[in-house]
C-alpha cells in the first residue's frame, strides 16, 4: 500500500523523530482533505461512529442470546467469543494481533476466541483513512486503541450485568478468563450466561483502558490463531470459494497496455467440451466454462486480433536511457535545505552516481481471482481484497446497482503486497463484467502468466546523486534527482497525495532523509508512461532505500570513513534510528574479521514510522554468484503487540527484499512484457535463504508499521556487503552475476 | 471415468484424462487444500503424494494416477497430529499460508526418507517450493523440530 500515512496528519502523535526536517510534512495533507476525497470516491461515506448506536448494534447479526455491544465483538450464550476483523489477513498476522488487542481488555479465555471477517460497513473504516482497507503498514496503528476500547466496552457491560444480577457494586467484581467473579460472596458466572442480560444495557459513557504496565497479553509472543487452518488445507482463500452453480472463467487481455480487441474468432474455442461462453468484455475476451481447465484450454484456442493502440513501442531499455537523460536536469522540488549548489561547488571532493531499479510484479502466490454472483437486483462477491470500500463502490458502479446492494465477502488473501488494493478495483470489476456475460455465478481466475503480464507494477525508477565532501571527508552537500512514474496521479488519491508536481510516494525515504547533511536537495521527474503502476510492499521506499543507502556507502568510502561510523555520526540527532543502528552493529559484530571473500554491508531506513537497520554478510563466487550468508535486523516499531509476528514480518520482508535485489525485473519490448512465469520471474528459494536474526528495540511509544519497513534496507545492505567483499559497486537491480564475475575473478 | 484413491478413499471422475490432477482435486472433487501457483511445476504449491512420492499435481494428467494412491494435505492427518503439522504450529510458520500445503507435502516425503535431515538435505528437498512471504527460515526450523518430535515418538 501507499505511504498514505506519510500523506496524512496521522494520529501517531506520541512520537516525532527529533531533528526531522521541518519540511517533511510539506506533502502531508490534512486528514479532512483525504476524507473529502474518499467520500467523493465512494459516494458519501461517513466516518464510522466510534461506538455504534444501539440501533445499529442490534442489526449486526445479534440474536436474543448473543451480546453484540459493538461492531467488533459478539459473545454467545455458549461462551463463544467472535471477534469481527475489519482488516484483511494476507500473512501479516492481524487475525491474531487484533484479537489480542481486543482481548487485552475483554479478558475472556483466549482459546474461546473465533475470528470472522467484517462485512463492508462504515463502522469498519480505517480510523486514519475513513475507508475499509488494509495497507500502508497501518492496521495496528489504526486499531491499537479502537480494538482495546471495543473489548473494554464489552467487559464493562458484562460486569455491569453480573453486578445487577447479584445486586452488588461493579467495583466488587472482577474478571478472570471470561468469568465474572464477586470474590466477597464467592459468586461466579461466565460471560456467556450474561449475554442476554448485557444486551439490555446501555453502553458506558466512559471506557477507561488499562495502563500498559498491566498488559497480560499485548507484548507476549502468542501463537497465531490462523495457523491450524493453514496446515491442514482448510483455510479458505478466494480461489477456494465454491458456490452452487458456479462456472469458471479466464480472460484474454491485450498483450500491450491500452490495447483493444479488433476481432475475435471463437470457433475452435467453443469446440472445447464444457465451454459456455466466449464473449468480449471491456478488458478483453472472457472465456467461461464448467471448469477452470476447460476455460484455460479454450482461451488458448481463441483467435484474437488486437489493436495494440499507441503503446506498442514501449521499451524499458529505451526508458532506462530516457530516465537517465531526464535526471541530468533537476525536476520538481521535493525538498531543499541550505544551498546545495554552492556547497557542491565549494566542496573538497564531489562524487556522483546513478541508480536504477526495474518494474516489479507483486507476484502473490495466490493469483488474482474473484467470485461473483450477479443477480438482477443484487450482487455478491467473494475475493481476497485489501480495498473493501473502494471495491464495493466500483463493483456497484459496474453492476449498475447501489453499493448497498453489493455484498462483498473478504476471504483470506494468499499474499497481497499492495496488489489487492487496486485503485480501480481491476480484478473485481472485471469479474463483474464476466458475470454479466456468464449469466451465472462465476469464478474468474488469473493464471501466473496473466498476473505477471497484468501491469500495476512497482514503478521503474532512476536516481541520480551528487555529494560534496569537506576536507575531512564529511558530506556537506547531497542532491538527489528521482525519475519515475507517479503512483497516485490519475487515481482518486491524487488530490491529497500529489502537491506541486511531487508525488510524495515517489520521494518518501529521500526527501525525509534522517542524516544530518546541511545542504540537501531532492527533486522529482514523473514521466507519464502507459504501464499501470501501483504500490508494492514499501512503495517508494523500495527504491529510495536502495539508492540512498547505497550512495551513502559510496560517500563514506569516498571520505575514507567506516560506513557504520559515518551513519552514527550523522544520526546523532535521531536517537531512535541511532539505537537500532548501534544494536544491529553490535549483534552483527560489525568490526569482527570475516572469512576471506566475505563482506558486511550496513543500511538503515525509516519508513511507515518505524526504524530499521540491517547488516548483511555476503560473498561473491568466481562466476559472480552472490551468496547471502546472514542478515541481522534491528527494528524499533514502537510498542510491540506480538513479538513473534514482528519477527516473522521482518524475516519475510527481508526475503521479499532479497528477491527484488537478486532475482526479479519486469521488462517490456515492443510494448510487451517479457516475463511469463517463475522460470523468468524467479523467486528466492530455500537454498538461497540466509540465516536471519531479528532484534526488537523495546518501546512504550505507540505502535508503528511492521509489514513493510524491513524491505527497504536489505537491498542496499547486500549491495554494500558485495562492495566490501568484491570491490564492485552495485547501482542497478536486480544484481547480475555477469556484472560481478570479472571483479571477483580479478580479486581472487 | 477415471478411478483412483484419494486420501485412502476410492473416487471416480469423468474429467478428460488429460486434465491436470490439480484441477480434478480442486474443481471436480472440491478438495481445495492443494493450491494453484504456476501451472508449470515451478512453485510447488500443488504438491501431493502419488504412491508416497511428491509430485506436482498441476502437470500430472489424471490418466497418470488411474488406480493409484493420491494423498493431499487433507489426508496427512485428520486431527493436526502429524509431526509436521504440530511443528508448523509450534514454530508458527505460515504467514499468508497459501504455499504451506505444498511445503508440508514436500517436507513429509523428506522426513519419511530421511528422519534426521541436515540443512543441506532440507535445501535439496525444499527448493522446489516457493514461499513469497519468506517463511523459509521457519520452514527449516519446523522441519528440524518435526524430526525431533518424530524421533521422540519413536523412542517412547
Amino acid at each position: 500500500m501507499s505511504r498514505i500515512d506519510e500523506l496524512l496528519e496521522t494520529n501517531l502523535k506520541s512520537h516525532k523523530p527529533t531533528g526531522k526536517p521541518a519540511t517533511r510534512n510539506r506533502h502531508r495533507i490534512a486528514r479532512r482533505d483525504f476524507l473529502k476525497t474518499a467520500s467523493a470516491l465512494t459516494g458519501g461515506l461517513c466516518i464510522a461512529a466510534y461506538i455504534p448506536e444501539l440501533g445499529a448494534r442490534s442489526a449486526k447479526g445479534a440474536s436474543a442470546n448473543v451480546f453484540a455491544p459493538n461492531a467488533f465483538v459478539r459473545i454467545a450464550s455458549d461462551d463463544s467469543v467472535t471477534v469481527i476483523i475489519n482488516h484483511s489477513e494476507m500473512g501479516q498476522g492481524i487475525y491474531t494481533s487484533l484479537p489480542m488487542l481486543l482481548n487485552e481488555e475483554l479478558e475472556t479465555d483466549w482459546s474461546k476466541i473465533k475470528i470472522e471477517p467484517a462485512p463492508v460497513d462504515p463502522a469498519y473504516n480505517h480510523t486514519l483513512f475513513g475507508l475499509q482497507m488494509t495497507g500502508g503498514s497501518t492496521t495496528t496503528p489504526s486499531e491499537w486503541e479502537r480494538f482495546r476500547k471495543m473489548g473494554a466496552m464489552a467487559r464493562l457491560m458484562l460486569v455491569d450485568a453480573a453486578a445487577q444480577k447479584w445486586n452488588v457494586p461493579t467495583s466488587e467484581c472482577h474478571v478472570e478468563k471470561g468469568v465474572v467473579i464477586h470474590a466477597a460472596s464467592g459468586r461466579k458466572t461466565t460471560y456467556g450466561s450474561l449475554a442476554t442480560a448485557a444486551s439490555q444495557l446501555k453502553p458506558p459513557a466512559n471506557i477507561p483502558l488499562k495502563d500498559p504496565k498491566q498488559f497480560t497479553l499485548v507484548g507476549k509472543p502468542t501463537r497465531r490463531l490462523d495457523t491450524p487452518s493453514k496446515v491442514n488445507g482448510s483455510a479458505q482463500f478466494g480461489l477456494d470459494v465454491r458456490i452452487p452453480g458456479m462456472l469458471y472463467a479466464v480472460v484474454a487481455r491485450p498483450p500491450v497496455f491500452g490495447g483493444k480487441v479488433a476481432s475475435v474468432d471463437a470457433t475452435d474455442a467453443r469446440k472445447i467440451a464444457g465451454v459456455r461462453a466466449v464473449e468480449q468484455i471491456p478488458s478483453g475476451v472472457a472465456v467461461v466454462a464448467d471448469r477452470f481447465w476447460s476455460a484455460k484450454l479454450a482461451r488458448d484456442k481463441v483467435k484474437i486480433t488486437w489493436d495494440d493502440g499507441p503503446n506498442a513501442n514501449l521499451s524499458t531499455t529505451k526508458m532506462l536511457a530516457d530516465f537517465s537523460q531526464q535526471s541530468a536536469s533537476p525536476g520538481n522540488l521535493a525538498k531543499k535545505t541550505g544551498d546545495p549548489a554552492a556547497a557542491l561547488s565549494g566542496a573538497a571532493k564531489t562524487i556522483t552516481a546513478e541508480y536504477d531499479v526495474p518494474y516489479l510484479a507483486h507476484c502473490m502466490m495466490e493469483p488474482l481471482n474473484s467470485v461473483v454472483d450477479l443477480r438482477a437486483d443484487s450482487c455478491e462477491i467473494w475475493t481476497g481484497t485489501q480495498f473493501e470500500t473502494i471495491d464495493r463502490a466500483n463493483a456497484a458502479k459496474t453492476a449498475g446497482l447501489p453499493p448497498e446492494k453489493v455484498k462483498l465477502n473478504t476471504t483470506l488473501l494468499g499474499g497481497g503486497f499492495g496488489r489487492r488494493a487496486n485503485p480501480l478495483s481491476d480484478f473485481v470489476i472485471e469479474a463483474v463484467e464476466v458475470a454479466k456475460v456468464a449469466k451465472a455465478p462465476v469464478k474468474v481466475v488469473w493464471t501466473r502468466e496473466d498476473d505477471l503480464a497484468g501491469g500495476w507494477y512497482r514503478p521503474m525508477w532512476h536516481d541520480r546523486f551528487a555529494a560534496g565532501l569537506d576536507a575531512q571527508g564529511n558530506p556537506i552537500a547531497w542532491t538527489h534527482t528521482i525519475v519515475g512514474q507517479s503512483i497516485l496521479t490519475g487515481t482518486a488519491f491524487e488530490a491529497f497525495g500529489v502537491k506541486d508536481g511531487v508525488d510524495s510516494a515517489s520521494v518518501e525515504g529521500a526527501a525525509d532523509l534522517l542524516y544530518g547533511i546541511p545542504n540537501l536537495q531532492v527533486d522529482l521527474h514523473s514521466p507519464k508512461i502507459a504501464v499501470p503502476v501501483q504500490w508494492w510492499r514499501s512503495v517508494g521506499h523500495s527504491h529510495t532505500g536502495f539508492s540512498v543507502e547505497g550512495f551513502f556507502d559510496e560517500v563514506a568510502h569516498a571520505g575514507g570513513k567506516d560506513p557504520y561510523e559515518l551513519r552514527r555520526k550523522l544520526l546523532a540527532n535521531q536517537p531512535r534510528m541511532l539505537a537500532v543502528l548501534n544494536l544491529v552493529a553490535e549483534k552483527a559484530q560489525w568490526s569482527k574479521p570475516l572469512p576471506k571473500g566475505h563482506g558486511r554491508g550496513i543500511a538503515t531506513h525509516f519508513s511507515f514510522e518505524s526504524y530499521v537497520a540491517q547488516v548483511v554478510e555476503a560473498s561473491v563466487e568466481k562466476d559472480g554468484t552472490v551468496r547471502v550468508h546472514r542478515v541481522v535486523c534491528a527494528v524499533d516499531c514502537g510498542r510491540v503487540i506480538n513479538p513473534d509476528i514482528v519477527k516473522a514480518q521482518m524475516e519475510g520482508g527481508i526475503i521479499f527484499g532479497l528477491t527484488a535485489a537478486l532475482k526479479t525485473e519486469i521488462t517490456l519490448e515492443n510494448g510487451r512484457v517479457q516475463q511469463h512465469n517463475f522460470y523468468d520471474y524467479p523467486m528466492l528459494r530455500m537454498f538461497e535463504s540466509p540465516e536471519i536474526e531479528v532484534h526488537i528495540v523495546p518501546s512504550e511509544l505507540a505502535p508503528t508499521g511492521v509489514g513493510e519497513p524491513s524491505v527497504p534496507p536489505v537491498a542496499p545492505a547486500l549491495a554494500n556487503a558485495i562492495f566490501a567483499a568484491s570491490g564492485k559497486r552495485i547501482r542497478r537491480l536486480p544484481i547480475r552475476t555477469s556484472d560481478l564475475a570479472t571483479a571477483s575473478e580479478a580479486k581472487s | 471415468m477415471t478411478s483412483f484413491f484419494l486420501n485412502g478413499k476410492s473416487v471416480s471422475v469423468d474429467d478428460d484424462p488429460s486434465t491436470p490432477l490439480l484441477w480434478v482435486i480442486r474443481d471436480t472433487l472440491g478438495m481445495t487444500g492443494t493450491k494453484f501457483g504456476c501451472g508449470m511445476a515451478l512453485c510447488g504449491a500443488c504438491t501431493v503424494h502419488l504412491n508416497g512420492q511428491a509430485i506436482r499435481s498441476c502437470v500430472a494428467p489424471l490418466s497418470r494416477v488411474a488406480g493409484q494412491h493420491v494423498t493431499t494435505v487433507e489426508g496427512l492427518s485428520n486431527d493436526l497430529s502429524h509431526p509436521l503439522q504440530r511443528a508448523w504450529i509450534e514454530v508458527d510458520v505460515p504467514q499468508c499460508g497459501y504455499c504451506q500445503s505444498g511445503q508440508i507435502m514436500s517436507a513429509a516425503v523428506l522426513l519419511r526418507e530421511n528422519p534426521k535431515p541436515t540443512d543441506k538435505d532440507i535445501d535439496e528437498a525444499m527448493s522446489g517450493n516457493i514461499c513469497r512471504c519468506g517463511t523459509y527460515p521457519r520452514i527449516r526450523r519446523a522441519i528440524h523440530r518435526a524430526a525431533e518430535m518424530a524421533s521422540e515418538k519413536r523412542a517412547s
